[in-house]
């Protein structure tokens, strides 16, 4: 166990920890931020998708002591106050979800993409979205989804 | 009612993991349940033997014990707000979005006043479980009754109240209303101080979806907030305090024993605790990563018997059937005279399809928290069938069912694949033994070793037809795979259809659909064979013998929306397949186009048209129909479980693949809503059409043959692939 500081959402946690725990694992059981999933455990389907300094990573395959120094965002920290994210919003409007376990993952893939590519194509969305799986078969849906979310951020950016 | 009956709906017999108990007992009494929902009015539903439930005295009973068998109830407390109660369960179909609108029309409330208890065995009515499309048909309707009951009951007591007569009442937005004196009385304040129970009459006058106001038009899943948030706790999300985390051994083959354990070093490891009890051996630590590396400090030793591989599947398949004596069953049917009638046929076709085993792969494995209290045994768990869970723990455990309470939070999907209660004795063995709550989730390559799968089978297929094109003679023998969706739904005058029943290499069971995907395959492919050998378009020889209207409109209409009968572009095929299953009627229609120079066969486009009656939700139909074809085109073209003696080869979505956003082709739904017929589930019958349309659609432009699932390794065998 080492002791460390975690930057996550905005607020830095101190906590002991298993340097070579999975990033996954300590956000689950020991700081509570379950809207991160698992789902393979091997980087293979994306639900565990987590922003560190702003770009997607594979929570499960990050362990925690190479993230210490970063900045983390996970799901629970998309919201401002009351107020989801353009990307959060886009998925409930267009309905783009079913049993929703892997939306989180979804949703946090999707925003590091427009955070490099604020106006992807369809191919490029499907391209980037390829790391993640979603059983229930909403994908269509999730990349309307994120072409609208897209449009959104960058009306409000102009 | 100006809907029709709605027709049975039988279980389908091939459920093999199904154990449900024949209990319609309800444990807890009135008393118990007013602690939980304070006071107010509670309607009870007992639909399937109502009569014996009416009681003197206009169907009203103030009595303390509850009616013993029910299947939805509803409450409405002081505050207005709507309590439901069904063992109906949540794992992305989104029924708490269409059961909370079959509630809405009829008790006339706002949607946000509803608030759905599902699939907790305490509270709950006792329901067998949420599988073979049945929510729609029957707890959407019994939902509706309840609600109707429930609304002539606030009616009655305004009447009272108001002294006035209940028949010129109405009802809006919570609020009994007289257009006479302008009164309105709020639900919230009719109830106030009131304990009453109404028993639902037998026939109630619902709602003719016609006149549907919130029911019929899309509604966005209710709680959708939550998921977008994070902070929906599905199972594998609960905790409780003092929880540990559970690992369990598993066998190096399928049914091997365990002959030793050395389990010393991993019980050193801080906080660990070790169970081992016959073949079960588990670890209970602080954290998952202690549990595991604690599991993999432990040496074991399995013993295994040789067992049927991948290579020899189908022969395997075709030479264990299930001795005679031991199935209850003879043919699905048997009609006129099948010898004769290939004798005198114009053209006789005989053809064998083979369908792979496939794995469901929910993206949320298996996962229960349990914890005892006493013996007093609580789980948290995704399952579609509680009640079977609760039947499964108590057993397992000798406890009576009533020491057993099964939560189930809205979980990560199931596909028919989570039936049983694996994670759920598991999570209790260990925490029985470590005195805490203990949560196992499985992991990924668990999920695909130890759950069971879609089962594989070989279908064989005589046919004889007709100069004119008349299917004169049709035989048909599904070995292993099951007989959901095998009757065949074409006029023919001789039949002889069988289900032959096998021991199965791997342990398997339902999934969406069940082995009415593999039957259709099967008899719709053959119906394109025999198109070809008669000469006649594959849609028309389909129309020429089919006699069942609403499955004739489907295939018509569905073949205007797609463009059937215009020209193809060159190197484009079309294909069509569909079928009648689970109440549903669907054809789907498939453009390919192939690339001569480089053999690359690419989907270009897919249109499902589907017939479920009264449409409920039209985007959530959406939603599932184009769900179901994606989640087809993986066993369709690429899925199939790899295995060799008692193992499974293929157990990580890196080694088995699954539809990723670069495979899907445009998938568009074309919906007949008929508002005249009862409205019946669809999550289900979208999903068998689209694999026998491609392989229709590869042989109409290739001229290659697939007659199997999947088909991808079939055409590479052919020398062109899947692009």
């Amino acid at each position: 166990m080492a002791s460390m500081k975690l930057a996550i959402n905005g607020r830095t946690y101190n906590l002991d920890a298993d340097p070579d725990a999975t990033l996954l694992s300590v956000l689950r059981e020991q700081l509570d931020l379950t809207g991160s999933k698992y789902g393979c455990g091997e980087g293979q389907c994306g639900a565990c998708t987590v922003l560190v300094d702003g770009k997607a990573r594979r929570a499960c395959q990050m362990p925690v002591s190479t993230v210490a120094d970063k900045s983390i965002v996970t799901i629970e920290g998309l919201t401002k106050g009351d107020d989801l994210h353009p990307v959060q919003q886009a998925f409930l409007d267009e309905g783009a979800m079913q049993c929703a376990y892997c939306t989180s993952g979804m949703i946090m893939s999707a925003v590091s993409l427009l955070n490099f590519k604020p106006n992807p194509s369809e191919k490029e969305i499907a391209d980037y979205m390829q790391g993640n799986i979603c059983r229930c078969g909403t994908q269509p849906r999730i990349v309307e989804a994120i072409r609208k979310a897209a449009a959104a951020m960058r009306g409000a950016g102009s | 009612m100006n809907t029709k009956p709605q027709p049975a709906l039988p279980l389908d017999p091939e459920r093999y993991e199904l154990r449900a108990p024949a209990s319609y007992v309800f444990e807890s009494n009135r008393r118990e349940f007013f602690k939980f929902l304070g006071a107010g009015v509670f309607i009870a539903c007992a639909s399937s033997k109502a009569s014996a439930f009416q009681e003197s005295g206009g169907g009203r009973r103030n009595s303390e014990e509850l009616p013993k068998e029910i299947d939805a109830w509803l409450h409405i407390g002081e505050d207005g707000g709507i309590t439901v109660f069904t063992g109906k369960v949540e794992v992305g179909q989104n029924i708490r979005t269409s059961l909370t609108q079959a509630v809405a029309e009829e008790l006339n409330v706002p949607v946000h006043s509803i608030r759905l208890v599902m699939g907790d065995t305490q509270l709950v009515p006792f329901d067998m479980g949420t599988f073979g499309s049945r929510t729609t048909p029957v707890m959407n309707l019994q939902l509706r009754r309840v609600s109707a009951a429930a609304r002539d009951a606030l009616v009655d007591l305004a009447a009272k109240q108001w002294g006035v007569d209940r028949a010129r009442l109405t009802t809006s937005d919570g609020q009994v209303f007289d257009p006479q004196t302008k009164r309105s009385l709020p639900y919230a304040q009719i109830v106030k101080g009131q304990q009453i129970t109404q028993m639902l009459p037998a026939e109630d006058p619902l709602i003719p979806a016609s006149d549907w106001k919130i029911a019929g038009r899309s509604l966005p899943k209710v709680n959708g907030r939550d998921f977008v948030t994070g902070k929906h706790r599905y199972p594998s999300d609960q905790t409780l305090p003092g929880m540990l985390y559970g690992k369990v051994a598993r066998p190096t083959a399928f049914n091997a024993t365990l002959v030793s354990a050395e389990t010393q070093a991993a019980e050193q490891l801080p906080g660990v605790m070790v169970v081992r009890d016959g073949n079960f051996l588990g670890v209970a630590a602080p954290t998952s990563r202690i549990a595991e590396q604690a599991l993999s400090l432990i040496h074991l030793q399995w013993k295994a018997e040789p067992q049927p591989s991948k290579a020899e599947l189908f022969e395997y398949l075709k030479k264990n059937q299930s001795p005679r004596e031991d199935r209850d069953e003879g043919p699905v049917a048997k009609k006129g005279d099948v010898p004769k009638a290939l004798a005198a046929a114009a053209h006789k076709v005989q053809q064998t399809y083979n369908i792979n085993y496939i794995a469901h792969a929910p993206l949320e494995p298996r996962a229960a928290l349990a914890e005892w209290n006493g013996d007093q045994l609580n789980v948290w768990t995704g399952t579609q069938r509680p009640f079977g869970v609760r039947g499964e723990l108590a057993t397992a455990f000798h406890l009576p069912e009533d020491k057993v309470r099964v939560f189930m939070p809205d979980t990560g999907a199931a596909y028919g694949g989570k039936h049983t209660g694996d994670a759920a004795i598991e999570a209790a063995r260990l925490a029985r033994a470590a005195r805490k709550p203990v949560k196992v989730v499985w992991t990924r390559e668990e999920e695909f070793t130890w759950a069971y799968f879609r089962p594989a089978g070989v279908i064989e297929v005589t046919s004889g037809v007709d100069a004119g094109g008349k299917i004169t003679a049709w035989e048909f023998h599904n070995y292993n795979s099951g007989s959901a969706g095998i009757p065949t739904y074409y006029d023919i005058p001789n039949q002889l259809i069988e289900f032959h029943p096998v021991k199965s290499p791997l342990r398997q069971g339902s999934y969406r659909g069940l082995a009415a995907t593999a039957n259709h395959f099967a008899r719709e492919v053959h119906m394109d064979e025999l198109a070809h050998v008669v000469g006649v378009d594959p849609l028309e020889f389909r129309v020429k013998n089919l006699r069942e209207e609403r499955l004739r409109d489907v295939f018509v209409k569905g073949a205007e929306k797609f463009g059937w009968s215009k020209p193809k572009p060159k190197n484009h095929g079309y294909g069509v397949g569909g079928g009648y299953e689970k109440l549903g009627y669907v054809a789907t229609f498939v453009e390919v186009a192939v690339d001569r120079g480089t053999g690359d066969v690419k989907i270009e486009r897919v249109l499902t048209a589907f017939d479920c009656g009264a449409i409920v939700n039209p985007d959530g139909l959406r939603n599932q129909l184009i769900g179901a074809n994606i989640m087809a085109l993986g066993g369709a073209l690429f899925e199939a479980v790899e295995f060799e003696n008692g193992r499974i080869l293929n157990n990580h979505f890196a080694s088995y693949r699954v539809p990723r956003f670069r495979d899907l082709p445009p998938m568009d739904a074309f919906l007949l809503d008929r508002k005249d017929e009862p409205s019946v589930g669809a999550g289900e019958a979208p999903i068998v059409g689209l694999a026998p349309a491609i392989a229709n659609a590869v042989f109409d432009v290739v001229g290659v043959r697939l007659r199997g699932m999947p088909l991808g390794p079939l055409l590479v065998s052919h020398g062109y692939q899947f692009a």
